[in-house]
């Protein structure tokens, strides 16, 4: 498909228009902007038209000061989580979730709606205009090639309105994220989470579910929040890794329109872009085993300066040049064979090092 | 071959002298090789199962009413088990598991295909019986077999407790390396036993349709019951042996050291769900499709017209059929797929609404200027024509590989299979079981409780089922006991719901005592003149043997309905 290469070439142009997009056409993404700038605490980073890097220049003085008390976000910072008894899709954070959510509210939402209503009502008039007290004699009436071709016609018209713009998504959710961007490997085991940084000293978080008692202490919400959470740059974009170190465990965030399966012996890759700072809940979304409810996904996004204030926290490193360089040469696995001098295929790796 | 060949033969010969002429007891229900008596068989085992397959949901709806574990530590110790933590919480992987296997396989199977098709396929097309009698007891005892393995699988360990945890799918590696014990060796092998079942039930089907009409039924005149079924056959018989081969290699990785889909043997957890969803997709269809069938020949006889348009609703099943095999990886839309493939399965998973759009405007057509009376069957068909209606748009919504990154593994789906399976099937299933009851029975059932039995149905499952929706687009995961208080207000709803829909269910069963109690005795026609198929000929209940004589169907009779025997 073309589609993906001529929008992962015009990355970034592509992204300036989906968020121009959503703040003109999307009532979601307004009203979105609307509680944002309400909240005063992210007022300039919040706003999604503004780029990444900017709103990430913005928040460097006040970074600067802090850099070294990195302190986790308070239940006032959490934007990402059900509502109770809501009826509708979470608020969306990242450009591919207000886009899906726009498909699916602007379009689907109207199609699936109106064509529900149209049955019902075609079978409430059949019920009151052709009942026997009505229409006591019935036609014989068994076929009509034109009404059977519009039906199967327009069906297929209607499809083709949905398929645009959900080949579009799809492309869109498929771009590759820059060569640089910061990565974080997502590991599911039974039943926690594993979050490790190679760009930043290889470091894993372990994050497991609070219990109840000690979420509500924390204002937190139960069977959501975490002891450690993810912790990720915000504004930019973040490649995402999953893997299973067991059994299959589903890497789902419902506001970021996001959801990757973790399967062992394989790596999922996908892009992640959160638009605003804050907390976002999600939960396992892949039957895993006992505790599988019990494993809930916590993403911090945090400015770049605090960000990096927690990966030093961790004992982590800052990705310079020369670190980033690193671990790229020691991902490359170079074959024994490939050696100059080494004793050959079948040979313990040891013997490689000594010669 | 020969030997079968004979022995049918031998078989049907003999009955031809003594029509009526009933065996014992145990020779007539255990022993059965008659295509009547063992769908009444099947219809009872279908109750039978669909009643612990609801109760089982009923647990689950009880846990579910608010946070917390509330029931389930109970349900261990009574089962015998040790009411730890971890096993409490298997406890509902196992409740899961055995409610989706037992609705699936033990419930709307039977019900529909071994059930209504065994009973008016051969009356329907004018046929004798079954092409091959004694496979289809086998067929149906193997059934029985099957379910009594998942049962004990039930109180086999299973890794953390006792049973088998591991959702109706049975994924790779969860249920390998992850559930240790026999409990899952049972359940899969309860599925080899319905495969084995269902796939005899096929090529009987098949051979029964293709070889056994009577003279002037041409396969373009064949009632839309009997297109469904064929249809359905000919899935079964090239989707099961996949979900065969399937479960075969995770016994084999689970007791026989393969690592088919165990990566650190060089083999993929995804080729399972390849695997599985090949089979898991025309599933789908094989529950639905005979549903289609009883609902097309119910609406032309309350409409008192022929259906409309009946070449376009048969091939819009083949087509369905058809297209159902080549759209499974949209239940894999997670899992890391390439976005080519992905963009493919959202475009061929959304053609299977063309047919099924067909399908719907033809039934509504079929009333279009009818004369439409509102006895129970055409009231439970006018339902599922509606909440099916609900359930295909969702379906459409789901079909966007880009939208159900968000919905996948949510409440949504589980809205959306319910609406179209606990709604569009079990109704449907309602709606030919009061359509044929007193053909079955030679008994009518009570016309008012068949209509309360409706409404108070409809309320419980939409009440049930519609708030899934709201629950999967804030978040909530599938296959979970507990959940954050966000989701208490929908759940508490939903498990109202149930209860209601528990309600209707007991006044099914009343109707059903009052029938056999006190129910007047039933005609050969009790629908009218818009019951033109061929089991209206006959008696209610039919003679143990029908169509002695073959009946012949006139050639300017109407193609849309079965023909009536040019002798009566």
């Amino acid at each position: 498909m073309n589609f993906c290469q001529v929008a992962s070439k015009q990355l970034k142009i592509v992204r300036a228009v989906i968020l121009a997009f959503a703040l003109v056409v999307i009532p979601q993404a307004v009203s979105a902007q609307d509680t944002a700038a309400a909240n005063v605490q992210t007022q300039n980073v919040a706003d999604a038209s503004v780029p990444a890097e900017v709103a990430a220049d913005g928040q460097n003085a006040e970074a600067a000061v802090g850099a070294d008390a990195y302190k986790p976000l308070g239940p006032d910072m959490i934007v990402g989580q059900p509502t109770p008894g809501g009826m509708t899709f979470q608020e969306q954070y990242s450009p591919n979730g207000e886009y899906a959510l726009w498909m699916h509210d602007a379009i689907l939402l109207p199609i699936i709606v109106a064509i529900s209503l149209l049955v019902l009502g075609l079978l409430m008039w059949v019920v009151v205009r052709y009942n026997r007290r009505s229409n006591k004699v019935a036609s014989k009436t068994s076929h009509n090639t034109v009404i059977e071709v519009i039906w199967t016609l327009v069906p297929v018209l209607i499809l083709v309105v949905i398929a645009v713009p959900s080949i579009t998504l799809l492309s869109r959710q498929y771009e590759s994220p820059p060569e640089d961007a910061f990565t974080v490997k997502v590991t599911g085991y039974q039943w926690y989470w594993g979050y490790s940084y190679p760009d930043n000293g290889d470091f894993e978080v372990i994050s497991n579910m609070l219990d109840d008692d000690e979420a509500v202490a924390r204002g937190l919400p139960e069977k959501l929040a975490v002891d450690n959470r993810m912790v990720v740059p915000v504004g930019e974009p973040i490649r995402i890794q999953t893997t299973g170190a067991d059994v299959i465990h589903s890497f789902a965030l419902p506001s970021l329109w996001f959801k990757l399966d973790a399967v062992p012996g394989r790596l999922n890759e996908k892009m992640l872009l959160i638009q605003k700072p804050g907390i976002y809940y999600g939960q396992c979304s892949e039957l895993c085993g006992v505790r599988h409810g019990y494993m809930p996904i916590a993403i911090e996004a945090l400015p770049r300066p605090q960000f990096e204030a927690w990966v030093l926290s961790q004992g982590g490193e800052i990705g310079g040049e020369d670190v980033s360089d690193e671990p790229e040469a020691a991902d490359l696995q170079e074959p024994e064979s490939s050696v100059e001098g080494a004793p050959g295929a079948g040979a313990p790796p040891v013997d490689a090092e000594e010669v | 071959m020969a030997t079968t060949a004979d022995s049918f033969q031998a078989h049907t010969e003999e009955h031809h002298h003594d029509a009526d002429h009933k065996p014992s007891f145990f020779a007539r229900w255990f022993m059965s090789t008659n295509h009547k008596d063992i769908g009444t068989l099947y219809l009872i085992f279908a109750i039978f199962a669909g009643v612990i397959g609801g109760g089982i949901s009923g647990i689950m709806r009880a846990e579910l009413r608010e946070p917390g574990i509330q029931y389930l530590g109970w349900w261990v110790a009574l089962l015998g088990g040790e009411a730890g933590f971890d096993q409490t919480l298997h406890m509902w992987n196992v409740l899961i598991s055995a409610h989706g296997l037992i609705m699936v396989f033990f419930m709307v199977m039977p019900a529909m295909i071994g059930g209504f098709a065994n009973w008016f396929v051969p009356i329907m097309i004018g046929a004798p019986d079954m092409a091959f009698p004694r496979m289809n007891n086998i067929s149906f005892w193997l059934t029985v077999a099957g379910f009594c393995s998942l049962m004990i699988s039930t109180f086999m360990p299973g890794g953390t407790g006792l049973g088998a945890g591991t959702g109706w799918t049975v994924y790779a590696p969860l249920s390998t390396s992850g559930s240790p014990g026999p409990a899952v060796d049972f359940a899969i092998f309860s599925l080899h036993l319905a495969g084995a079942g269902s796939i005899m039930g096929a090529i009987n089907f098949i051979t029964t349709i293709f070889n056994m009409r009577a003279p002037g039924m041409t396969l373009h005149k064949m009632p839309l019951f009997v297109w469904s079924v064929l249809v359905t056959a000919f899935l079964l018989l090239l989707a099961l042996p996949v979900l065969a081969a399937a479960i075969t290699m995770l016994i084999t990785d689970r007791n026989f050291g393969t690592t088919f889909f165990d990566p650190a043997g060089g083999g993929d957890p995804l080729l399972y769900q390849h695997l599985f969803w090949f089979f898991g997709h025309p599933e789908v269809y094989i529950m639905i499709l005979p549903g289609f069938g009883m609902i097309s020949q119910i609406i032309a006889t309350f409409s008192r017209k022929p259906v409309f348009g009946y070449l376009g609703m048969a091939y819009a099943m083949v087509a369905i059929g058809v297209v159902g095999f080549i759209v499974w990886a949209h239940h894999m839309y997670t899992v890391g797929l390439d976005v080519n493939t992905k963009m493919y399965f959202t475009a061929a998973t959304m053609v299977i609404a063309v047919p099924t759009g067909i399908k719907i405007f033809s039934w509504i057509a079929t009333m279009w200027k009818g004369s439409l009376t509102f006895a129970s069957p055409m009231v439970w068909a006018l339902g599922f024509i509606f909440l099916f209606t609900v359930g295909g748009v969702t379906g459409v919504v789901l079909a966007n590989g880009g939208i159900d990154d968000n919905l996948h593994d949510t409440y949504y789906v589980v809205a959306h299979f319910h609406y179209v399976l606990s709604l569009g099937a079990v109704t449907s299933l309602f709606a030919g079981f009061y359509y044929w009851f007193p053909k079955m029975s030679g008994r009518m059932h009570s016309e008012l409780l068949a209509h309360i039995h409706f409404w108070i149905f409809f309320v419980g499952v939409n009440m049930i089922f519609f708030p899934m929706h709201f629950l999967g687009m804030d978040g909530m995961p599938r296959r979970i006991p507990d959940y954050t208080p966000a989701f208490a207000y929908w759940n508490n709803f939903a498990t109202i719901g149930y209860e209601v829909m528990a309600v209707s269910v007991g006044v099914f069963f009343v109707n059903l005592i009052y029938a056999f109690v006190a129910g007047k005795k039933a005609g050969p026609n009790p629908w009218g003149e818009g019951a033109t198929t061929l089991e209206w000929t006959l008696s209610s209940p039919p003679p143990f043997h029908q169509f002695e004589t073959l009946p012949v169907i006139d050639d300017n009779h109407d193609h849309s309905h079965g023909g009536k025997p040019a002798t009566a």
